[in-house]
Order: structure tokens, then C-alpha cells, then sequence
């Protein structure tokens, strides 16, 4: 009954639901997006397979940011190469082509890996908001679980459909362990 | 799998090392990170370290005495110009090659015994490319200059030469080395994350939270990671095979006898792969008999490196029968001369060593029971090691110290500098190993936890 005292929303950044299993967060989510949630976020200790799904996550544009990191990193040496050899410091070995491809390879293939692989790191980082030095869901104790053994399912209060009293009954509902106000 | 097939009451159960152990995501969880979490250092750990580190200390004393005298300290001179200097560079590159072959190329293949390896295979790479990328740096004669191998607009108008073998080089192992530690560094934020949490002091809070980066475990999160994770796997399978190539180019390209010929890549990279799993089961079976690790390193994982040596060792020994008979097929006297050279000259005696140790050794590997006994797969493996620290060595010195023209042969020794800076550099190795498992989680915690989900839900159905 607390919720009548507080001010609605204003100084939460929502509610956090445990659960014991990732079958059980898995079907709390799907429940949630059911009930029309729309800002939900769930958190494990792995990967568990078919959670993006259940929250509508299916596109990254991570693996274009790698494509982009590799064409990048492949055409910029072996143009490089090129500009270098051939327009730069043309040198005269021998009377050997100016323009020898075969030998500019090597290094057009290991800047190719360099750069997709840079791309792949910063940018898995970078989408994903990280490094993050402050994160509100820490101001919960049992969040330091969520890289352990338990679940949590979070319903952001910035969700048009929030409602403190709502939201908490809903997330009962969903057989949750406990359910906790996450702090801002 | 390739021992599982056709014994049908293995095959019927992916091997998986948690299975049937009772572990839970908290207890695999507490299990290793209290490994590094606690706060009592154990004694055997100081000792050990203490003694690498001594050696690091020597390695550290070779090297300002080379900057401050030059390379004449070692025993190089014409015509053997690269001796233990690129002995040791080609030797601890390839030993690399393993950790990223257990990280990427097993995880491509979906073989899941890999997840309580891999960690520490991969720190195994890191260090043992650190070690490597000593030695060219060093035999360069002013190492102060290393920086002209980059590429970059100078005053003198300059740059590096972009048909050498030896730019490559510089680019495959700088390469290398970096997405080595990128791999490395990805798989551990979620460790990082769980060791933030459990930590007990706050400097472990603060240092382990800044190495998460904030990691929280979100969903969307999660599926990015594990894209990009499978991505550098991806990239990281061919780089591994160029690494190598590239090494065995700084050979191949050149015009000497035993030197110049095309089968060096394939080779080279079976050599790598074997010589790094040698290491790995060198490294592997102490660490998890200290650590009481038999739940996680189990025997299944020694036996199936054991398998790779065997395959790979066979590889490798296909690879000298190639050389010789493309050496006797040419009709080239220098060729000729060379493989004679190497079985009967003098240091044949090194020769007929790299093939025990290399091809004889290895074989009783065909045997169960060989597979079986811990012991014997650690002397193997440590015999390998010297194998193929002896391969390089021949394949290096032997075709350098006769010249073309007899008047300009001679003779290699290494000297006292010579081996400090290699056993120095040993003692990096086991020094950095060292404080990886004391500091860092040795066992990948979170793809331990998938896997008891991944086990709990099979053997629910």
C-alpha cells in the first residue's frame, strides 16, 4: 500500500522481477510484451537462447558495422599499396611491374581481419552503450545475482503502460521470486 | 569427435564436461571465481612465480646488455645470420596458434568440450606472441627503430617495403597479436562483470568493474555480444592460417636451398597447431591438477588434444618425407646437398632428434591407454615441445651454414646471451601465466554456466 504515498513513476526507474530459471523469464517476457509492455529488459548470467526473440530484437546492424571494418581495412592497404608503389615512390627493381598485386596481398588480408575485427569489438561496444559507468539497476543489491544464477525481468517506468501498482501485480502475476522498485 | 565415432555409447552423449557432476550455475559460478577471488595467495604460487620472475629478471639483463653492446653478443655472423632469434620467434608463434585454433575454429565446429580450455589457451596465446615479438624486434640490430616498419608519413620520406616478406611479417604478427587480445579481452567481460559482484574488497570491486565496463547482462545485449563474438571467430579462423603462412614466407620467399619451397605454409601451420596443443597439455595438466580443475579439464580434453597432436605430428612428419623427396626429385645439387647436409652434416645429430621427438614419439599415441595416462601424455607433450623447437632450429641453421660456395661456410653457436634471452623468455611466459591465474578467471565462467543450462535441459527431455 505504500504505492499511494509516492509519487507516481517520478522516482523510479522501474521495477525489477527475479526468477530462478531462464524457462521462467523467458515466459515472463513473453507474458509482458502480451500485456503490451514496451520498454522490458531482461537480464541473465548467459546468453539464453530465444530472449531477444521474446522481446522483439531481431536486427543488429553489427554485422554491417564488420562488413564496413573489413572493406575498410582491405581496400584502404591494398590502395595504399598501390598509391605507395606506383604513384608516390615508383621504384625501378629490375624492370618488375610497378603495380605487383601478388605481393601487396599479405597485408591487404591481415589490415582486412585488423579492422573487421576492431569493427566487431567497438562496435558490439558501442551499440550496446557500453562502457556504462552508472546504471540504476545496480542500486539493487540482489542485481549483483544477475551474473550469477538468477533472472531479472525489468519493466522501465519510462513504458507508457507503466503503473506502479499495476505493473507490480502484473509481475506477481508472472510467478515472480520478488519483485523490487529499481531506483533512478 | 573423431575417437567417439563408432562406440555408439559415447556418441550417444556429446561429450560435455559438467555432465552428470551435479554443478549448478552458482556452483560452477563460486568455484572458479574463488580461485581468483581469494584472498589468501597460495604458497606453491609465490614460489613459482618468484622463480619466473627471477628469470624474467634475467631475460631483462640479456636485453639491456644487447641494446647496449648489439647484436654481436649472440653467436650470429655470415653466413648464419638468424640463428636463435628467429629459432625462438618461429618457435613461439606456432605455439600460439593452438589458443586460437581451441577459441575460434572449435567453436565454429560447435565442439563444446572447448569452453573449459579456451580461456586460458587464449592467454597462452597472448603470451606466447608477447615472447615472439621480442625476438625480431631485438635482432634488428637498433630495436629503437622497430617503429620504421609502420607505414607513416616521415621527415626522411621513407617507407617500408611492401614486397618483403619481412613487412608482411610485421603486419601478420601485429595483427595477430592484437585480435588475439581482442578475443581474449571480449570473452572475459562477462567474467569480469561476475567477479565485480562477487568481489569482497573494494579495489577488486573497482578494477574488475572498470574491466566489465558496466556489463549487466541485458538481453540485446547478449545477442550482440554473440554475434560479434562468432564474428571474430570467424575472422580469427583464417588469420590463423595466414599467421603462419606468412612466417614460413620469410623462408619460402627466399632463394635458399631448403629454404625455397611451397609446401612451407601448409606445413608450417600443421607444425603451429602441433606444437601449440603440445603446450597447451603442457600447461593444462599441472594447472588442473594444482587447481583440483578434473571436473572441468576433464580427461576427455586431454585425450582429444592428444588426438590433434597424433594427426597433426603426422602432418608435420609428411611435411619432412615432402621435403626430402622434393629435395631429391629436383636434381638441384644445392638441394640435394642441403637434405644431405641436414641428415649426415654436423648437426645431424638435431636432424635425427626433431624426427624422434617429432615423428617417432607421437605415435604411441595410437594406444588407449597411452591417451589414458596422464604422466605419459605430459612427458609427450614435453617431448613435442623440444621437437619442434629443433625443427626450427634445423630449418634455420642448417640451410644458412653452407653458403653456395664453400669458401663462405661456417659454423652456428649460440652463445651465453643467446640462451639467457631464450630462457628469459620462457620465464616471461610462465611469469604472465602465472599472474593470469591468480588475477583472472582461468576457466570461461559464464560459457561454463551455459553449458550446465545446456546439459540440464537435455537431460530433462
Amino acid at each position: 500500500m505504500q504505492s499511494l504515498h509516492t509519487p507516481p513513476n517520478l522516482s523510479l526507474y522501474g521495477l525489477m522481477a527475479e526468477f530462478a530459471t531462464p524457462d521462467a523469464l523467458l515466459e515472463a517476457t513473453r507474458c509482458a510484451r502480451r500485456a503490451g509492455y514496451r520498454n522490458v529488459e531482461a537480464y541473465t548470467p548467459f546468453p539464453v537462447e530465444g530472449l531477444a526473440e521474446a522481446l522483439d530484437f531481431h536486427r543488429t546492424s553489427l554485422p554491417l558495422v564488420v562488413l564496413l571494418g573489413g572493406a575498410i581495412g582491405g581496400l584502404g592497404a591494398y590502395f595504399f599499396q598501390y598509391w605507395l608503389n606506383v604513384m608516390h615512390y615508383p621504384l625501378n627493381v629490375g624492370g618488375r611491374p610497378l603495380h605487383s598485386w601478388p605481393a601487396f596481398i599479405p597485408v591487404t588480408f591481415e589490415m582486412t581481419i585488423l579492422i573487421a575485427s576492431l569493427a566487431a569489438v567497438l562496435g558490439m561496444l558501442a551499440l550496446n552503450g557500453l562502457p556504462m559507468p552508472y546504471h540504476p539497476l545496480f542500486n539493487v543489491p540482489r542485481f549483483a545475482l544477475a551474473t550469477r544464477d538468477r533472472f531479472f525481468l525489468c519493466i522501465e517506468a519510462r513504458d507508457p503502460q507503466f503503473d506502479r501498482t499495476e505493473t507490480r501485480r502484473f509481475l506477481e502475476s508472472v510467478a515472480a521470486y520478488e519483485v523490487f522498485e529499481v531506483e533512478p | 569427435m573423431p575417437e567417439d565415432t563408432g562406440r555408439p555409447h559415447v556418441q550417444s552423449e556429446p561429450p560435455s564436461p559438467i555432465r552428470g557432476t551435479g554443478h549448478t550455475y552458482a556452483s560452477v559460478t563460486d568455484k572458479i571465481s574463488a580461485i581468483t577471488l581469494s584472498r589468501r595467495t597460495p604458497r606453491g604460487w609465490l614460489l613459482g612465480f618468484g622463480v619466473a620472475f627471477l628469470v624474467v629478471m634475467v631475460l631483462l639483463f640479456a636485453i639491456t646488455y644487447l641494446l647496449a653492446v648489439g647484436v654481436g653478443i649472440w653467436g650470429i655472423n655470415m653466413p648464419v645470420a638468424w640463428g636463435f632469434a628467429i629459432v625462438n620467434f618461429v618457435w613461439w608463434i606456432g605455439i600460439g596458434h593452438a589458443g586460437t585454433l581451441i577459441s575460434a575454429i572449435l567453436l565454429l565446429m560447435r565442439q563444446q568440450w572447448r569452453t573449459s580450455i579456451n580461456r586460458f589457451a587464449e592467454a597462452m596465446t597472448l603470451f606466447a606472441v608477447a615472447c615472439a615479438g621480442l625476438f625480431p624486434v631485438l635482432h634488428l640490430g637498433r630495436p629503437w627503430f622497430f617503429y620504421w616498419l609502420i607505414p607513416y608519413p616521415n621527415t626522411m620520406d621513407i617507407w617500408p617495403q611492401f614486397r618483403s616478406p619481412l613487412v608482411w611479417d610485421f603486419f601478420a604478427v601485429s595483427t595477430y597479436g592484437t585480435v588475439s587480445l581482442l578475443f581474449w579481452y571480449i570473452g572475459l567481460i562477462p567474467d569480469f562483470a561476475t567477479l565485480r559482484d562477487r568481489s569482497q574488497s573494494s579495489i577488486g570491486r573497482i578494477i574488475y568493474g572498470m574491466l566489465a565496463m558496466g556489463w549487466r547482462g541485458a538481453a540485446r545485449h547478449w545477442h550482440r555480444y554473440e554475434i560479434a563474438y562468432l564474428l571474430l571467430a570467424g575472422l580469427a579462423t583464417p588469420l590463423v592460417v595466414s599467421v603462419h603462412s606468412i612466417v614460413s614466407f620469410d623462408f619460402a620467399v627466399a632463394l635458399l636451398p631448403g629454404w625455397h619451397s611451397t609446401i612451407f605454409p601448409p606445413y608450417f601451420v600443421a607444425g603451429a597447431i602441433f606444437s601449440g596443443f603440445a603446450m597447451v597439455l603442457t600447461i593444462a595438466i599441472p594447472v588442473r591438477a594444482v587447481y583440483h580443475l578434473e571436473e572441468f579439464i576433464t580427461m576427455q580434453h586431454l585425450r582429444n588434444m592428444a588426438l590433434i597432436i597424433l594427426t597433426t605430428g603426422l602432418i608435420v612428419g609428411y611435411g619432412y618425407l615432402m621435403e626430402a623427396f622434393t629435395a631429391l626429385y629436383s636434381g638441384n645439387d644445392y638441394e640435394i646437398f642441403t637434405l644431405y647436409n641436414r641428415m649426415f652434416g654436423p648437426y645431424a645429430l638435431l636432424y635425427w632428434l626433431m624426427l624422434g621427438c617429432n615423428v617417432l614419439a607421437p605415435q604411441v599415441l595410437w594406444f588407449r591407454q597411452v591417451r589414458g595416462s596422464v604422466p605419459l601424455l605430459f612427458v609427450i607433450a614435453l617431448i613435442v615441445n623440444v621437437g619442434m623447437w629443433l625443427e626450427r632450429f634445423t630449418i634455420v641453421v642448417t640451410s644458412l651454414h653452407r653458403d653456395f660456395l664453400p669458401s663462405s661456410w661456417g659454423m652456428y653457436y649460440p652463445t651465453i646471451w643467446d640462451w639467457a634471452t631464450f630462457v628469459g623468455t620462457i620465464g616471461l611466459f610462465v611469469a604472465l601465466l602465472f599472474l593470469f591465474l591468480r588475477f583472472l578467471p582461468m576457466i570461461s565462467i559464464f560459457e561454463m554456466r551455459e553449458l550446465v543450462a545446456e546439459t540440464t535441459s537435455s537431460d530433462a527431455t
